[in-house]
């Protein structure tokens, strides 16, 4: 294949251009070389990790790159975890769609299993204790586990997608390109948060809609975020870059003070660009909240939680606010997580109490990505999760209320929205 | 004086021409475009009711999730694709989706890079050939 002149090639990397590694590894840099090509990279660099989206069912082409590889027996040359398939594999009585939908996700999965791909089933692999450490680089597809990774672990990460997430796994190498490079990863926008913000910023709901204020205002590019509450969790952080990554392209931002690489405004930002600066005031806040929701406040079906996948410590909040709340729960509470989460709490006991208290717990997979998930899809589904509001209702024709976790327990239990404030 | 060509940089090779859908806000192929019909069908867009397939699709950028490759993979499976896809800005993720498709299918999908004032130029033009040096021609 033609290797453009501006990429630079290793001895190694043109040997496995060559086929001299075998036809999956051919196949995986043909692909990489594209990218580098559309880039304009100079040189490939080796990744420590990859993280492989392309594991969801979009279509006959899902399979087929997928099948390109296992064909000539191709096996990933790092560590790969899996992001979410379109059922789940462990609670397979949850999807009520057809088996024949059921057969070609399941299919899919199989595939990715057969090129050493670990199944993990996560959309926050970086929950997960094992994680990528600050400078390492790796080949990570998913929008909210790419601005996580990027921002709060400070691993550096391309925005990889379906197949060329596969293809950097199979090949090990990538471009030098994007936020592979240092220069990249500088601000070139500088969100300011008016004091007046804190209150509405401890609670995860009211960071999802600044993420998606950021998105917004930042496109494309890496912001720095001034004025975050000193006890902001990665909880919080996870649930901003969710909300940027849907409403924008962010990749990466930096949490001045909170994140490894913006110990400092000056730390984040590009020292001979003058960057743009914005002030966010409590008013920009409550209207990104409500823009969230596409009904009025009132009766509701369902209640949906974890979206990106919960954590421990996020089940930790769920039980203590189911236990403080009187009553059962009157309407459908689902949360997602991975597997990796749900075996740690069956080992301490919560999930046998969370079942009790009639919570239904998904993993592998998300509810708002396939309307078999829930009882009621299409009915008023509440949910602190500014990804799952921005994305369900085109998805599942949804129609959705947004507030906190402690509102939405509490809205669970009434049937209808209760908050604590508005 | 209208300007006849334009040179852009070529991100995927390829040459095509087609009429040009010139879409007048930045679009996800993944939940803005039907897999199976090759429609638009985001409903805030401006440009929802209209088919992409056989177009030469300008887009002044690309947005959202990195699952768009894989809804423009499937579109160029069943023929169902742009033409070509010109943009504005660089997007990688529509790259690698020509590129998967080419590889499995031999499908053709030239992506040509030309900046923000050149797409203006091509946006306006009603139809446009593509050369393998990424050159551009008016009708």
């Amino acid at each position: 294949m033609d290797v453009p002149a501006h990429l630079e090639l290793t001895d190694d990397q043109a040997r496995a251009v060559a086929g001299d590694q075998g036809p999956g590894v051919q196949r995986a840099m043909r692909i990489i070389v594209g990218l580098a090509r559309a880039s304009g990279a100079a040189r490939l660099i080796p990744i420590g990790r990859a993280h492989v989206d392309g594991v969801l069912y979009h279509g006959q082409a899902s399979q087929d790159f997928a099948d390109w590889f296992t064909s000539v027996d191709a096996r990933v040359a790092v560590p790969t975890t899996l992001n979410v398939a379109a059922l789940d594999l462990l609670h397979p009585w949850l999807f009520r769609g057809d088996e024949a939908e059921a057969n070609t996700g399941r299919r899919l999965v199989d595939a990715y299993l057969a090129l050493g791909c670990q199944p993990t089933m996560t959309c926050a692999p970086y929950q997960d204790r094992d994680r990528p450490g600050l400078g390492e680089d790796v080949a990570w597809a998913e929008s909210n586990a790419i601005v996580f990774v990027n921002s709060v672990l400070g691993a550096r990460t391309a925005r990889y997608g379906d197949f060329s997430d596969i293809a950097a796994a199979v090949a090990g190498w990538v471009p030098d390109a994007g936020l592979h490079r240092p220069e990249a990863r500088l601000a070139e926008l500088v969100v300011e948060l008016d004091p007046d913000t804190e209150d509405w910023l401890t609670e995860e709901s009211g960071v999802g809609a600044l993420g998606v204020i950021v998105g917004r205002l930042a496109a494309g590019r890496v912001a720095a975020i001034v004025g975050l509450p000193d006890a902001t969790t990665e909880d919080a952080l996870k649930a901003l870059g969710a909300g940027a990554a849907s409403s924008g392209s962010v990749a990466m931002f930096h949490a001045v003070g909170l994140t490894p690489e913006a110990p400092t405004l000056e730390a984040a930002v590009a020292p001979d660009r003058e960057p743009t600066r914005i002030r966010i005031d409590v008013g920009a806040i409550r209207s990104a909240l409500a823009s969230l929701a596409t009904v009025p406040d009132g009766p509701i079906d369902a209640v949906a939680l974890g979206t990106p996948h919960f954590s421990v410590g996020e089940f930790g909040r769920l039980r203590t606010l189911l236990a403080d709340e009187p009553g059962p729960l009157r309407v459908e509470l689902t949360v997602n997580t991975s597997r990796a989460v749900l075996s740690e709490i069956t080992e301490s006991g919560w999930l046998d109490e969370l079942a009790a208290a009639g919570v239904v717990v998904v993993t592998d997979t998300c509810t708002y990505l396939s309307p078999t998930l829930m009882r009621n899809p299409t009915g008023i589904t509440m949910t602190n999760s500014a990804k799952w509001a921005y994305y369900a209702p085109g998805n599942l024709d949804a129609r959705v209320v947004y507030g906190s976790m402690r509102d939405c327990v509490a809205s669970a239990k009434a049937g209808r929205v209760i908050r604590a404030r508005t | 004086m209208t300007t006849r060509t334009v040179q852009g940089r070529r991100l995927v090779a390829g040459s095509a021409s087609g009429p040009v859908l010139a879409l007048r806000e930045p679009l996800s192929f993944w939940g803005g475009v039907d897999p199976v019909s090759g429609i638009v069908i985001e409903p805030r867009h401006p440009d929802v009711g209209r088919s992409v397939a056989g177009q030469v699709l300008a887009m002044p950028a690309a947005r959202g999730s990195s699952s768009s490759s894989s809804v423009l993979a499937e579109l160029l499976r069943i023929g169902r694709g742009p033409a070509a896809i010109v943009l504005g800005e660089a997007d990688e993720i529509l790259v690698v989706g020509a590129l998967a498709a080419a590889e499995l299918y031999g499908a053709v999908c030239p992506i040509v890079l030309v900046g923000p004032a050149a797409y203006a130029v091509v946006a306006a033009w009603p139809a446009t050939a593509i050369a393998t040096d990424g050159t551009l021609t008016s009708g």
